[in-house]
C-alpha cells in the first residue's frame, strides 16, 4: 500500500487517538507540574478617629488577571509528586529516622495516601493473579473432560461475572455479603458472631474485594485456557498414556507445557487489569479500608473542590506504573515482529 | 477427548464434574438471588432476623399482600427516571460502535494491507494507549471540556469513548484482516480497482464476522465503562452506570436501596441477552487475541 493510501485510510482513527489519547497524556504530564494560583491578597488600612483595624480581601481583579494570563496556574515542577498526597517523601524520610522498628515504619507509612493505595494494589495483584490462573485452569481442566453437549451451557453461565460490568458486579456480590445479605448472614453464624461486619474490619474488606477480583476474572483465564486444550496435539497425549505417564502426569508434563504461552498471557494482562482496580472499591464502599491509585484519581477529581493537579500527578504516577507492567509485554512482541520479518 | 472422558474413572468424573458444578453456583448464584430479591422490600432482601424472608418475602406480603413486588422497578424506573438513562446509554453505545467500527476497520485494514516498518510502531503504540487506564486521561480532559462548554453532554463522551476504544480495534482488526488473503484484494487492483474500490467490492462483503465480533467488544467497552461515564457527563445526561452509582449515595440515606437493586437488575438484563445470542463471538474474540501471541 502506498504512503499516501494508507494515510487517508488511517487518518481518522491515527486523528482519535492522537487528539484524544495522546494529547491528553501530554497534557495530564504538564497539569501535575502546576498548581492554581493563590487568591492575590490585599491588605488595607481604615482608620477611624478612635483607632486603626487593618482588614485583608482578596483582591478579585488581580486574582482573576493572573488567573486568565497563565490559565495553567505556577509551575511547581515536582513539588505535588512529592508532597503528602502523592510520595511523600517528607514524611517517609521523617517517619524512617524516627520509627523505632519497621513495624511503626509501615504503621507510619500505612497513613499516608500513595503508600496505603500501593499497599492494597500491591497485595490485590499478587493474590488475584495467581488464584485467577489457578482456577481458570481448573475449571478449564474440568470442563474438558464432562459432556460435550453440557459445555455450551457452562460457558454461558462462566462468561456472566466476566461480561458484567465491573460496577454492578461489585454491587451485585457487595449486597451478599453486607453483614445484612445471605452471606453476610451465614458468615455471622459461622463465626457465632453477630457483629461481625463487612464495614467494620479491614481484612475482610481486603479478603471480599479479592474474591471479587478472582469471580470476575477468572472466566476470561478459563475460556482463554480452554480454547488452549482444544488445540492440544492428541499424538502428544497418547505418546504419553503409551509410555505410562499417569494422569497428573500428563497434567504436569504434556498439558502444562502446551498452554504455557496462554498462562504467560493471561498472566500479563491480569498484572495491568489488577493494578487499574478501581469499580470495586466504589461498589464495596470500601474507601474507609482499601484505596487504590485510580480510586485516587477519581476522588480528586469528583466532589466539590476539583483537584486537578493532584490528579494529574496521581494519572502520571499510575502511567508510569502500568509501563513498567508493560514492558514484558512490549519486549515479546518486539520479538514475535521479529521473527516474522 | 471424549474417549478419554469415558475411560476417566468413576471418582475423579464425579469431583470433577462436582467442582464444575460448584463454580456454575458461584458465577451464577449472586445474578440469581439479585433477580429474585428485586421483588421485595427491603427488609427481606435485607433480612436481619432470618434469612430465609428472603425467600418467602415474609416482609413483602406483609406490605403488599403478596410475596413479590414490583416497588422497587416503579420506583427507579417511574419515580427516578431510570428510562432515561437507559436511552442514555443506547444512544451512547450506538454511536460508539457505530463510529468506532466505521474508523477502526479502515485502519485496521491500511495496517494490514501495508508492509512498512510504521505500521508496527502504530500497533505498539496502540498497545501502549491501549494499556493506560482511562481514568488517567479523564484529569486531561476535564479542563479544555469546562473551557470550550462541551463538558457534560453526550456527544463528547461519545467521542473520548471512540477514542479510548480505537487501540483495541484496531489490534482485533488488524489481525482479523490478516486472515484475509492478500491476493483478494490485490487482484481487484490488478483489475482497475484503487485501493479504496478494492476495499469496498471485495474486502467488504466478507469482514462481517470479524467486525461483529470485535463490535461487540466495542459494545461492552461502552456499556460497562464508568471511569469516563462518571466523570464527563452531566446529572441530566448520565448513563446507566453512573446512575445506578448516584442512587447508592442517594438511597443508602432516604432507605430506597431496592431502587438501585432493581437499577442493577435492568442493566444486567442487555448483558444477558448479549451473551446469550453472541456466545461463539465472545469466545472467539477473547481467544483470538491470545492464540496468536
Amino acid at each position: 500500500m502506498k504512503h499516501r493510501t494508507f494515510f487517508w485510510f488511517f487518518m481518522p482513527t491515527g486523528l482519535a487517538m492522537l487528539l484524544f489519547i495522546a494529547l491528553p497524556i501530554l497534557s495530564v504530564v504538564v497539569q501535575s507540574m502546576h498548581t492554581p494560583h493563590e487568591a492575590v491578597l490585599l491588605t488595607v488600612e481604615t482608620c477611624t478617629p478612635f483607632k486603626c483595624t487593618e482588614e485583608t480581601t482578596i483582591d478579585q481583579d488581580a486574582t482573576a488577571a493572573i488567573r486568565a494570563a497563565e490559565p495553567l496556574g505556577r509551575f511547581v515542577g515536582l513539588d505535588i509528586y512529592l508532597d503528602r498526597a502523592h510520595l511523600a517523601i517528607g514524611e517517609v524520610g521523617s517517619a524512617w529516622t524516627n520509627a523505632a522498628g519497621w513495624s511503626e515504619f509501615f504503621s507510619a507509612l500505612s497513613n499516608l495516601p500513595f503508600y496505603r493505595a500501593m499497599s492494597f494494589t500491591l497485595v490485590f495483584i499478587f493474590t488475584v493473579t495467581p488464584m485467577v490462573i489457578l482456577l481458570g485452569l481448573l475449571i478449564a481442566l474440568s470442563v474438558n473432560s464432562i459432556y460435550a453437549q453440557l459445555r455450551g451451557v457452562v460457558i454461558f453461565f462462566s462468561l456472566l461475572p466476566f461480561v458484567i460490568t465491573p460496577l454492578i458486579g461489585a454491587l451485585v456480590l457487595y449486597w451478599m455479603i453486607d453483614s445484612r445479605g445471605i452471606l453476610g448472614n451465614l458468615l455471622q453464624w459461622m463465626a457465632g458472631d453477630p457483629s461481625l461486619s463487612l464495614k467494620a474490619s479491614t481484612g475482610l474488606m481486603w479478603v471480599s474485594l479479592i474474591i471479587y477480583g478472582i469471580w470476575h476474572a477468572a472466566p476470561f483465564a478459563f475460556v482463554i485456557f480452554y480454547a488452549g486444550l482444544q488445540t492440544l496435539p492428541k499424538d502428544q497425549m497418547e505418546a504419553a498414556q503409551i509410555d505410562g505417564a499417569s494422569r497428573l502426569q500428563r497434567v504436569r508434563y504434556v498439558i502444562l507445557p502446551h498452554l504455557m504461552p496462554l498462562v504467560t498471557f493471561v498472566t500479563l494482562i491480569q498484572l495491568m487489569d489488577n493494578f487499574r482496580v478501581f469499580e470495586p472499591i466504589i461498589g464495596f464502599n470500601a474507601e474507609a479500608h482499601a484505596t487504590s491509585l485510580s480510586w485516587a484519581i477519581f476522588n480528586d477529581l469528583g466532589g466539590e473542590t476539583r483537584q486537578f493537579s493532584s490528579a494529574a500527578a496521581t494519572s502520571v504516577i499510575t502511567i508510569i506504573g502500568v509501563a513498567i507492567l508493560l514492558t514484558p509485554v512490549l519486549i515479546r512482541t518486539w520479538r514475535d515482529f521479529r521473527g516474522k520479518v | 477427548m471424549a474417549s478419554q472422558a469415558r475411560k476417566m474413572p468413576l471418582g475423579l468424573r464425579v469431583a470433577l464434574s462436582g467442582f464444575v458444578v460448584i463454580w456454575l453456583i458461584m458465577a451464577a448464584f449472586p445474578f440469581i438471588w439479585t433477580l429474585w430479591g428485586s421483588f421485595k422490600v427491603e427488609l427481606d432482601f435485607f433480612s436481619i432476623a432470618d434469612w430465609t424472608n428472603a425467600l418467602t418475602g415474609y416482609r413483602t406480603e406483609q406490605t403488599y399482600g403478596s410475596p413479590y413486588t414490583g416497588a422497587g422497578y416503579h420506583g427507579a424506573w417511574v419515580e427516578e427516571g431510570f428510562l432515561r438513562n437507559v436511552i442514555n446509554t443506547f444512544i451512547v453505545c450506538f454511536f460508539v460502535v457505530l463510529t468506532s467500527l466505521t474508523i477502526g476497520t479502515l485502519g485496521g485494514y491500511a495496517l494490514s494491507r501495508s508492509g512498512y516498518r510504521y505500521t508496527f510502531w502504530l500497533l505498539i503504540t496502540a498497545l501502549i494507549f491501549r494499556a493506560m487506564p482511562p481514568i488517567t486521561l479523564v484529569a486531561g480532559y476535564m479542563l479544555p471540556f469546562f473551557q470550550w462548554n462541551v463538558w457534560g453532554i453526550l456527544p463528547t463522551t461519545i467521542i473520548v469513548l471512540v477514542a479510548i476504544n480505537q487501540p483495541f480495534t484496531l489490534w482485533m482488526l488488524h489481525s482479523f484482516f490478516q486472515n484475509i488473503p492478500k491476493e483478494l484484494d490485490e487482484s481487484a487492483k490488478v483489475d482497475g480497482c484503487t485501493q479504496f474500490q478494492a476495499f469496498r467490492h471485495v474486502i467488504i462483503p466478507v469482514m462481517w464476522p470479524g467486525v461483529i465480533t470485535t463490535g461487540l467488544f466495542s459494545f461492552l467497552l461502552a456499556y460497562n465503562d464508568f471511569a469516563v461515564t462518571a466523570m464527563l457527563l452531566s446529572e441530566d445526561n448520565r448513563t446507566m452506570v453512573p446512575q445506578v452509582a448516584a442512587f447508592l449515595g442517594t438511597t443508602y440515606t432516604e432507605g430506597n436501596i431496592m431502587f438501585a437493586v432493581a437499577a442493577v437488575v435492568s442493566a444486567t438484563v442487555p448483558l444477558f441477552i448479549l451473551v446469550m445470542f453472541f456466545q461463539r463471538q465472545i469466545v472467539s474474540g477473547l481467544t483470538a487475541g491470545a492464540v496468536k501471541g
